[in-house]
């Protein structure tokens, strides 16, 4: 479930707050809040839309979890998504790695 | 050439909500949706699309990569493409139907590389088409949308469908959760494109789908065919939400102790692994994918791979928990009936296209993955659009209907008992989600989940409306449980194994019912049987 919006990060641009499917978030005079946790269905989306990488959904689909943004600030967890499909400037080349032409049929 | 495109058109309403007039209305911003909504546009139709969520990452295909049924036009090709689905579908297929979607298919994701989807060119050059990813397919969709002059209505579920004197669909209303006011558009044509129904299980991106077409659809006296395909689980990490069962192609599952589970597999051995499940824990390891198969699985599906990664499991050494979630109507193949070849269904002005639609006429009653499933949204999708589009033409002009509301669950005044979604909705789930329910179904059992359901009907029925806060949820429910009745009435009728339909009284398939299950009714559902094609031509021709 989304656990952190990062507001060192975060430019309040309401982004995450147009794009999550299930509404979670809320607009505030500042950065979104998170108003409805437990209506998350960890689909990972907001992640890929936030331009900053200021948010971290936590793989537990079910339960909450304690993190520490100090920490996952130190590791390459914010953002790996959107870097992963290409959605950065610097890796655009991957939006057309997609080798599953490779993996059908098994 | 450019073609200005007719825009809906905002009309007076009072504080509190706004209205458009438009010839088409579209329900559902996935695949379908937006394919519908962009086809109804090029005809020159004025189009509302109203998603739950936001038209974009809504739905179970923004969130995940899915193969498509994209079958290069050669005959050999094509024709072993319909042969090989035919056994496991339980040869419920319709060949013509098989044939169209093909094509469209070919034809429409052709369209998509011209618009600038970025599909992979492999080592001989060659695009390859048949696989897209989500979250960049449903971008690419959304601007297609707006380009065509579509407007949206983004984080506005629709909760009922408005119908003339006739009975024939004229527009829909809801909310707009993020506006705080309620949305009215009347329209010639309806399209349903909300997806199938999930039942809030996680399953991947699939939360939005809670089956809200079918109860409105069904209110307004639709119909629905094979709602006993409706039985599909998926597996994911135990804690996650991931779901890409084609990747589980390359594990290993065992047991607590270690122990392989005799006949697990992700294709063709799902039941073994449901039967683990129900004793204690099983464990997957991808420990079958070399290094090659490794990497291709990273760039193919980044997201299979976050909850691992995030979590510090190496899929392909570490052994982890997994679960079955169900996937309902999604990756099941029951949905609206429909009855011709633009996507129409049985009530006029009405048509349905995607996983709101039923897939038997290409999947019969199993679906392996996304592929036939994404083909027939961009299929479907086009048609129901461009024959909601084309009846809205015939329609005219016809200023000064009268239309009513025809939503009945959550909207009447009762004042004995409130209304209690959250309760319905798990309610819902105990009577689905176990596998000894619903993944290996038996008539008792069945019975007894029905008669459960039943009484979770009439109760609501007598519930007091919704308040305005839980009104959603609300309509949630009970599109759940209606759904989950439509599903196990169709069970009970259908006394065979067949597809992904599997009875313990009855394991074999029994080539007498090599028919269709309709289903339909809210108070009382009931259920009849339509020949299949093949024996309607035979009983004609002797």
């Amino acid at each position: 479930m989304i656990e952190v919006i990062d507001s060192a990060r975060c430019t309040s641009c309401d982004i995450c707050v147009n794009v999550c499917p299930t509404n979670v978030f809320d607009k505030t005079s500042g950065v979104p809040v998170i108003a409805r946790q437990g209506d998350c269905q960890t689909c990972f989306l907001c992640e890929l839309y936030c331009p900053e990488d200021a948010l971290y959904v936590s793989p537990f689909a079910d339960q909450a979890q304690a993190i520490d943004l100090i920490a996952l600030r130190q590791t390459d967890a914010m953002g790996s998504y959107r870097r992963a499909v290409g959605w950065t400037d610097g890796t655009r080349d991957r939006r057309g790695d997609d080798r599953s032409y490779l993996l059908f049929g098994h | 050439m450019t073609i200005q495109p007719n825009r809906a058109e905002r009309v007076y309403a009072p504080t509190g909500s706004v209205e458009f007039e438009a010839d088409v209305l579209v329900l559902g911003g996935g695949p379908a949706g937006t394919w519908a909504a962009v086809c109804a546009a090029e005809r020159g139709a004025r189009v509302v699309l109203a998603d739950k969520g936001f038209c974009g990452t809504s739905g179970a295909t923004a969130a995940a990569g899915t193969g498509v049924w994209y079958v290069d036009p050669n005959p050999a090709l094509r024709e072993a493409a319909m042969a090989n689905r035919e056994k496991l579908g339980g040869h419920l297929q319709d060949r013509r139907w098989m044939a169209r979607v093909l094509d469209r298919t070919y034809q429409q994701s052709n369209r998509l590389a011209e618009c600038g989807y970025p599909y992979p060119i492999d080592d001989s050059g060659k695009s390859q088409r048949n696989s897209l990813q989500g979250p960049e397919y449903m971008r690419l969709m959304r601007k297609r949308t707006k380009q065509t002059g579509v407007t949206i209505l983004d984080h506005s579920p629709a909760l009922e469908l408005l119908v003339d004197d006739d009975g024939a669909v004229a527009g829909a209303s809801g909310v707009r959760r993020q506006k705080d006011d309620r949305w009215t558009v009347r329209a010639k044509a309806v399209v349903i494109a909300t997806g199938g129904c999930a039942f809030l299980s996680k399953t991947l991106g699939s939360n939005v789908l809670t089956g809200d077409g079918y109860l409105m659809a069904a209110e307004a006296g639709a119909e629905f065919s094979g709602m006993e395909f409706s039985n599909p689980y998926a597996i994911s990490a135990a804690f996650g939400s991931v779901t890409k069962t084609l990747f589980y192609g390359w594990a290993t599952f065992t047991h607590d102790d270690g122990s392989v589970v005799p006949g697990a597999a992700s294709k063709g051995g799902r039941s073994a692994i449901a039967r683990a499940l129900l004793e204690g824990p099983v464990y997957a390891r991808l420990d079958k994918a070399d290094d090659e198969v490794q990497r291709q699985m990273r760039v193919s599906q980044p997201n299979f791979f976050l909850p691992f990664d995030r979590t510090g499991i190496d899929p392909f050494k570490d052994r982890f928990p997994i679960t079955l979630r169900l996937e309902g109507t999604v990756r099941g193949t029951g949905g609206l009936r429909i009855v011709d070849d633009s996507c129409a269904t049985s009530v006029a002005g009405l048509y349905a296209a995607g996983d709101a639609a039923t897939r038997e006429l290409i999947c019969g009653g199993f679906t392996g993955g996304g592929s036939h499933n994404a083909a027939w949204a961009i299929s479907s999708g086009t048609w129901a659009g461009q024959g909601a589009a084309d009846y809205a033409r015939q329609l005219g002009t016809i200023g000064g209907r009268k239309l009513s509301r025809s939503g009945t669950i959550a909207y009447r005044s009762r004042s004995r008992r409130a209304f209690e979604p959250a309760a319905l909705a798990k309610a819902v789930q105990r009577e689905v989600f176990p596998y000894e329910l619903n993944y290996f179904r038996e008539a008792s059992r069945l019975e007894g989940a029905l008669a459960r359901l039943d009484a979770a009907w009439h109760d609501v029925s007598e519930a007091d409306a919704a308040s305005k806060a839980d009104l959603l949820r609300a309509r949630e429910g009970a599109a759940m449980l209606a759904t989950a009745r439509w599903m196990y009435r169709s069970a009970l009728a259908r006394q065979e194994s067949r597809g992904m339909h599997r009875r313990d009284d009855f394991p074999e398939q029994d080539d007498r019912q090599r028919h269709y299950v309709t289903a339909g009714g809210l108070d009382e559902v009931w259920t009849s049987v339509r020949p299949h094609a093949d024996a309607a031509y035979a009983e004609a021709a002797e």
